[in-house]
C-alpha cells in the first residue's frame, strides 16, 4: 500500500522506491517499490522492526543514499538524480538531521555545532529565531560547554537545535531517543512536537518504540520493504496494538 | 593471546605498512651504506691487484714527508739513478726499470679545455715499453723528446688521434707534443680505474715531472727464477738501507686499497650518521603510530583484560607487534638498501669517469646483522612506552564509552625541560671547552639529547604555537575545523611536529654556521684583501690547478699594475708535524699586492702568522726545521710574525725554497693595480696572459670573493640532500598521523558530510591539519637550529667566524616548504576523508 498524505502539501515524498542491496545468493532486497508522501508541518513517524527498511527509507529521503529504482523528493525537487554537490547543498540548507547518537563534533562548543551548517553555508542565524530555539531547547547556560561536559539528553537537544537552526523543510531524525532514558527522551520528544506544532516545522522520524511514535501525528508500518499500515493521531496503545497485529502477519518464521 | 595480537595486526594493514614505511627507510639508508662501500672496497682491491699484477718487487726512495690519503697526495721522493745499478747488482734480480709515475701530467683536450678527473691521478709516466697487462691499440711508444704516448682513455677524451699535437700542462708550463702511441690495457680496457695516463721519453719526464735529472720515482724489479717476490723483497730491504721502501706487487695493492679503505671507511661513517639521524627520526613516527594505535584499541585492550589477560600480556602484545613490525620492515630495507647501494656504486663509477670495474654488488654480514639489529631496536624502544601505557588501561574502559580524559603535561614538560638543560649543557661544553676526543662526541650527544628534551617539550608549546597558527586559517569553516583538530591532541601533534623538527633543525643549524662563515670571509676579503685582480683555478683533479709563474712577470710590466705576485703551496714536515704552507718569490711585492707591508725574505728565513706563532711557541728569532715534499730539509729563522690574514697562509716560506716543493707551479696570483686604474684596464691583459694556462682564470676581488663563498652554498646543498631522508621520513609521519586521525574521526566526519560539508570543504580540513602541523614543525626547527647554529658558529669564533648570519631567507623557504610538505602530506588522507560513504561512517564503531 502507499501511504499518502491527507490533503495538504508535500515536503517529503517517496515514489516506488526500491532499494537492492548485495547480488545473486546474499541480495538483500531492503525496500520494495515503496511510495509515500510526508506533509509539510507535519510530525510523521516511521515504524517497523529491525530489518523492515525504515532506515533505509529516511536515508533514500534524506539524499544519504541512493536509490536502485523510483524517486524521491524534498518539496519539489528530486533528489534520485542529485550529484554529491548538489546533495551536499540539499543536506546544508534544506535538511536537519538528528541521528541516534554521536550528533556532535566533540571540538566544538554547544552553540558552535548548533551553527555548524550555518557556518558552513557561511550565514549568520537570524537572531530572534536563534533565541526562540535556545530557549525552547533550555540551553542558554550550556552554550559554552563541550558535548563532553553535557548529559546524553542536553547533547540531543544540542543536536535538535542544530537541525531547527537553518528552518529546514524537513527535519530527520532517526531513533533520536534510542540512547536516552524515559525522562530525557520524553523531554527531546515533546521538544520536537512542539517545533511542528509552534513553529510548523517538518519532522520525519525513524524508532521502534511505541511511546516515541505516540507523540507524532501520523505514524508509517514498515515490515519487509513495504508499508503495510499507517496510523493517525497515535497513542502508545494504538500504536502497540497495530505492531502486535502487523507482527502476527508478517514475522512467519524467524531465519 | 600471540595468535589475537597477530589477527589485529593483520587487519589493520595499513598501519603496519605505514609504521613500517620509516623503518624500512632508515635500514634501506643503513645497509645501503654497507653495500656501497663493501662494493667500492672489492673493486679497488681488485683494481689494485690488477695494476701491480705485473710487479714483482717495486724500490722507491722513502717519502720525505708522509702524507695520508686525507690529507693529500703522497710526493714521492727521487731516486737516484745510481740505485737501479745497485739493485741490478743484486742477486735474486733479473731486471731492474726505473720508473717515474706522478700525478699532474694534465692533457688539453681538442676543445682547449684541461681533462678533468674525479678522483683518479693524471700520471705522467716515462715509457717502459708494453707490459704484461697493456697492449698497444696504435702507433708506437715515445722515441724522441717531442713524442708521446697516452692511455686510450685520455685518447678519447681529448680527442686526439695518432699524429695531433697535444698540448699538456707539467711541472712545466703548456708544451706540444707528437702523439705517436694509444696503448690499452688487457680485458679491452682502456685504462685500469679511470686513471689518464701520458708517457714520454725517460729524459722528458724526468725534466717535466720530477724537475731533476737522471732520477726515478721507483724501480720495478723482477725477480730471477725461482725466486719470490717476498723472498726478493727480504733480501733487497736490508741491501738498500732504511732510505728504501721494498715492497712486492702484493704489498703495494694492498697499501693503496688500505689507504682508499681508509677514505671509505670515513665516507662510511659520515652516510651511518646520516642514516641514525633519519633513525632517529624514525623512532618518532613508529612511537606516534603505536601510541594512536593503543589509543584506538583502548577498548579491545581492556576487554583483553577484563577477561583475564594479565599487563604483562598487554605489554606483550604491543611489543610482539613491534617486533613484527620491525622484522618485515628490516627484511624489506635490507632488500632496498642492497638495490640503493647497487645504484649508488654505479652512480659513483660512472662519476669516476666510468672507468672502474665495480666488483658484483653483495650483501656483507654486516649489512645484514645492522639491518636487522637496528630495524629491531628501533622499532622495540619505540614501541616500548606505548606498550607501557596500554598496560595501565583498566577493564572498565571496555564498558565506557571511551573518554579517555587529556593527561596533564606538567610531568612531560617538567622531564623536557631537564632533558634540554642537560642537552644544551652538554652542547655547551663540547663546543666552549677543550675536551679532546670527547668534544664531537658531547656536541652529537648534546644535539640528540636536545632534540629528545624539546620534544618533550613540545606538547606544552604546541598549545598557544599551534592555536595562533591555526588562526591563520579560521577564516573559513574547514580551516577552523583543520586547526581545532590538529590542536586536539598536543602529543600527537608534538611528536608528528618534533620529527619534522629533528631535519629542519640541523639543515638550519648547518646554514647559519655556513651563511656566518660566508658572510664573515666577505667582510674579511673587503677589508683585508687589497688586490683587484686574482688569479685561481677550480679544482679539477686531485692535484690543485696552476699557472705559468712567467704570467706574474708579465703582468707586473702591464702599465697600471703596481704589483704582481704568485703563491705556491706544500705540505711539509716541521718536526714530527705536518703544516701546510705557502711560499712566493718576494715577499715584499706579496705584501704589496695583498695589501699590507712586508719585507723580503732571505732564503734562510720565514715569516709567520700570529696565531701560528703562538701554536709552536715561536718568536722572531726562533729557529724551525723544515722538510719540503722533496730535497734536503733546511734550517729557517723566524724574521717576523705577521697578523693573522694580513697575508695568505699561516707559515710564509722563501722563493729558494719552492724549487722542494711537491708542486712548483704557482696555484694562486694576486695582483693589485695602482690608485684610480680601472680593473676593466687590466684585468683583459692578465686574462690573455693566461692563454697558455686554462686550468686557471684571472677575476676580479668580488668575483672570486664570491666564489670562495659559493663552496659554503655547496656543503648546504649536500646537507640538503642527506638530510632529505631524515625530513622524507618525517614527512611519512604527517601523512601517518594525519590517515589514522582521519580513521579514528570516521563517524565524526561521516556527521560533518551529513550537515552539508561538502568534499572538497572536507579535503581543504584536512589539509589545515597537516599544514598547521608541518609549519609548527618547521619552525620549532627553525627556531632550535638557530640556537644551535649560532652556539656552534660562537664557538668557531677563534677559527674566523667573525659574525653570526641569521639566513632568514632560507629560514623562510623552509617554513614555506614545510606548508608545501603538509599540502602533499594530506593529498592521500584527504581524500580518502572526502571519500568516506557518509552511511557506513555514521554506523561505524
Amino acid at each position: 500500500m502507499a501511504a499518502t498524505n491527507a490533503g495538504g502539501p508535500v515536503a517529503a515524498r517517496a515514489d516506488e522506491i526500491w532499494k537492492v542491496y548485495g547480488s545473486g545468493e546474499a541480495q538483500v532486497v531492503a525496500l520494495r517499490g515503496v511510495s509515500a508522501e510526508f506533509g509539510r508541518g507535519r510530525f510523521t513517524a516511521i515504524m517497523g522492526p529491525s530489518g523492515s527498511g525504515k532506515s533505509t527509507l529516511m536515508h533514500c529521503l534524506a539524499g544519504l543514499d541512493t536509490v536502485d529504482k523510483g524517486t524521491a523528493h524534498i518539496g519539489g525537487t528530486e533528489i534520485s538524480k542529485l550529484g554529491d554537490k548538489a546533495l551536499t547543498r540539499l543536506r546544508r540548507d534544506r535538511i536537519g538531521f538528528i541521528f541516534q547518537q554521536f550528533n556532535l563534533l566533540p571540538t566544538l562548543s554547544a552553540a558552535e555545532n548548533i551553527k555548524l551548517p550555518l557556518d558552513i553555508a557561511g550565514r549568520k542565524p537570524d537572531p530572534a529565531w536563534w533565541d526562540t530555539v535556545i530557549d525552547t531547547v533550555g540551553l542558554r547556560d550550556r552554550l559554552g560547554h563541550r558535548p563532553s561536559q553535557l548529559s546524553g539528553g542536553q547533547q540531543q537537544r544540542v543536536a535538535c537545535a542544530r537541525a531547527l537552526i537553518g528552518r529546514p523543510d524537513v527535519i530527520f531524525a532517526d531513533e533520536p531517543t534510542g540512547n536516552l532514558d524515559s525522562r530525557s527522551g520524553a523531554e527531546v520528544l515533546s521538544f520536537l512536537r512542539d517545533s511542528v506544532r509552534e513553529h510548523d516545522q517538518t519532522i520525519v522520524m525513524v524508532t521502534h518504540d511505541p511511546v516515541a511514535a505516540s507523540y507524532a501525528d501520523r505514524v508509517v508500518f514498515l515490515a519487509d520493504g513495504a508499508i503495510v499500515d499507517e496510523l493517525a493521531n497515535p497513542t502508545p496503545e494504538t500504536v502497540l496494538d497495530t505492531m502486535k497485529r502487523l507482527d502476527k502477519h508478517t514475522d512467519p518464521v524467524m531465519l | 593471546m600471540l595468535r589475537a595480537t597477530l589477527k589485529s595486526l593483520l587487519a589493520r594493514k595499513l598501519r603496519l605498512v605505514l609504521s613500517g614505511l620509516a623503518v624500512v627507510l632508515g635500514v634501506m639508508f643503513v645497509s645501503g651504506t654497507f653495500v656501497l662501500t663493501d662494493t667500492l672496497n672489492r673493486t679497488f682491491d681488485s683494481l689494485f691487484s690488477d695494476v701491480y699484477s705485473a710487479t714483482d718487487v717495486s724500490v722507491s726512495a722513502k717519502p720525505k714527508v708522509e702524507v695520508s690519503e686525507f690529507e693529500g697526495e703522497q710526493v714521492a721522493a727521487p731516486l737516484p739513478a745510481a740505485a737501479i745499478d745497485k739493485i741490478k747488482s743484486q742477486a735474486g734480480v733479473r731486471a731492474a726499470v726505473g720508473r717515474i709515475d706522478v700525478d699532474g701530467a694534465r692533457v688539453i683536450g681538442s676543445d682547449g679545455k684541461v681533462l678533468t678527473s674525479m678522483g683518479p691521478p693524471r700520471l705522467g709516466a716515462n715509457w717502459t715499453g708494453v707490459d704484461a697487462v697493456m697492449d698497444m691499440r696504435e702507433g708506437r711508444g715515445p722515441e724522441a723528446p717531442g713524442e708521446i704516448a697516452v692511455n686510450a682513455t685520455t685518447a678519447e677524451l681529448a680527442g686526439y688521434r695518432i699524429g695531433d699535437s697535444v698540448p699538456v700542462l707539467t711541472q712545466q708550463p703548456k708544451r706540444e707534443f707528437t702523439l705517436v702511441g694509444i696503448w690499452g690495457y688487457s680485458g679491452d680496457r682502456d685504462s685500469i680505474g679511470g686513471t689518464q695516463e701520458v708517457a714520454f721519453t725517460t729524459p722528458v719526464a724526468q725534466e717535466l715531472m720530477l724537475g731533476e735529472k737522471d732520477v726515478f720515482t721507483s724501480v720495478t724489479v723482477e725477480a730471477a727464477d725461482g725466486v719470490s717476490p717476498a723472498q726478493l723483497r727480504d733480501q733487497l730491504a736490508p741491501a738498500l738501507g732504511a732510505d728504501y721502501v721494498v715492497k712486492t706487487g702484493d704489498d703495494l695493492a694492498e697499501d693503496s686499497s688500505a689507504s682508499i679503505k681508509e677514505g671509505l671507511g670515513f665516507f662510511n661513517q659520515i652516510l651511518l650518521g646520516f642514516a641514525g639521524i633519519a633513525l632517529f627520526v624514525g623512532i618518532f613516527i613508529i612511537l606516534n603510530t603505536f601510541s594512536i594505535v593503543v589509543a584506538q584499541r583502548t577498548r579491545e585492550l581492556a576487554l583483553l583484560r577484563a577477561i583475564g589477560a594479565s599487563r604483562r600480556q598487554v605489554i606483550n602484545s604491543v611489543l610482539v607487534e613491534a617486533v613484527v613490525v620491525g622484522l618485515i620492515a628490516s627484511v624489506l630495507g635490507l632488500a632496498a638498501g642492497v638495490g640503493a647501494g647497487a645504484g649508488l656504486a654505479s652512480l659513483f663509477s660512472s662519476l669516476g669517469g666510468g672507468g672502474l670495474d665495480l666488483a658484483p654488488v653483495g650483501v656483507p654480514p654486516a649489512a645484514i646483522i645492522s639491518s636487522f639489529l637496528v630495524g629491531l631496536v628501533v622499532t622495540v624502544v619505540a614501541a616500548v612506552m606505548p606498550a607501557l601505557r596500554a598496560s595501565r588501561i583498566a577493564p572498565v574502559a571496555a564498558m565506557q564509552d571511551v573518554a579517555t580524559p587529556d593527561r596533564p603535561l606538567t610531568r612531560i614538560s617538567v622531564a623536557g625541560t631537564v632533558v634540554t638543560a642537560a642537552g644544551a649543557a652538554a652542547l655547551g661544553v663540547g663546543l666552549f671547552t677543550d675536551a679532546g676526543d670527547a668534544d664531537l662526541w658531547l656536541i652529537f650527544g648534546g644535539v640528540l639529547v636536545t632534540f629528545v628534551g624539546v620534544a618533550l617539550l613540545t606538547p606544552l608549546i604546541s598549545r598557544p604555537v599551534v592555536s595562533l597558527l591555526g588562526r591563520l586559517f579560521s577564516w573559513s569553516v574547514p580551516g577552523r575545523l583543520g586547526r581545532l583538530n590538529s590542536g586536539r591532541n598536543p602529543r600527537r601533534t608534538a611528536i608528528t611536529a618534533a620529527a619534522l623538527m629533528v631535519g629542519i633543525a640541523l639543515v638550519t643549524g648547518v646554514t647559519v654556521v655556513m651563511d656566518s662563515a660566508k658572510s664573515s670571509l666577505k667582510t674579511e676579503a673587503a677589508s683585508i684583501l687589497k688586490s683587484q685582480i686574482m688569479i685561481s683555478g677550480d679544482q679539477n683533479g686531485p692535484r690543485p690547478p696552476t699557472f705559468d709563474p712567467a704570467v706574474i712577470q708579465k703582468t707586473d710590466q702591464i702599465p697600471g699594475v703596481r704589483a704582481a705576485a704568485a703563491m705556491y703551496n706544500d705540505l711539509v714536515a716541521v718536526g714530527g708535524d705536518q703544516e701546510y704552507v705557502t711560499a712566493t718569490e718576494d715577499l715584499a711585492i706579496l705584501g704589496q699586492a695583498y695589501g699590507t707591508t712586508a719585507a723580503t725574505l732571505r732564503d734562510d728565513q720565514i715569516a709567520v702568522s700570529g696565531p701560528q706563532a703562538t701554536d709552536s711557541g715561536w718568536q722572531v728569532g726562533s729557529t724551525v726545521t723544515i722538510q719540503a715534499s722533496r730535497g734536503e730539509q733546511h734550517t729557517y729563522t723566524v724574521s717576523s710574525i705577521f697578523a693573522e690574514n694580513t697575508l695568505p697562509g699561516s707559515i710564509i716560506m722563501p722563493g729558494a725554497a719552492i724549487k722542494d716543493f711537491g708542486i712548483t707551479q704557482p696555484t694562486f696570483g694576486f695582483v693589485r693595480l695602482d690608485d684610480g686604474v680601472p680593473v676593466s684596464a687590466v684585468l683583459p691583459q692578465v686574462k690573455a696572459l693566461l692563454a697558455d694556462s686554462p686550468e686557471v682564470s684571472a677575476t676580479d676581488q668580488e668575483t672570486w670573493v664570491n666564489a670562495q663563498a659559493a663552496q659554503f652554498d655547496q656543503i648546504i646543498t649536500m646537507i640538503q640532500i642527506l638530510l632529505g631522508l631524515a625530513i622524507l621520513i618525517a614527512v611519512l609521519g604527517v601523512i601517518n598521523t594525519l590517515a589514522l586521525s582521519v580513521l579514528e574521526r570516521t563517524r565524526e566526519l561521516g556527521l560533518l558530510r551529513a550537515v552539508g560539508l561538502g568534499r572538497a570543504q572536507t579535503m581543504r580540513m584536512v589539509t589545515v591539519e597537516a599544514v598547521v602541523i608541518s609549519v609548527f614543525g618547521a619552525l620549532l626547527g627553525v627556531a632550535v637550529g638557530a640556537g644551535m647554529g649560532s652556539a656552534v658558529a660562537r664557538a668557531l669564533e677563534d677559527d674566523g667566524i667573525s659574525q653570526i648570519v641569521l639566513p632568514w631567507g632560507r629560514m623562510g623557504t623552509y617554513l614555506g616548504l614545510a606548508a608545501l610538505v603538509g599540502v602533499v602530506a594530506a593529498v592521500a588522507p584527504a581524500i580518502r576523508a572526502a571519500r568516506l560513504n557518509i552511511l557506513n561512517a555514521i554506523a561505524h564503531d
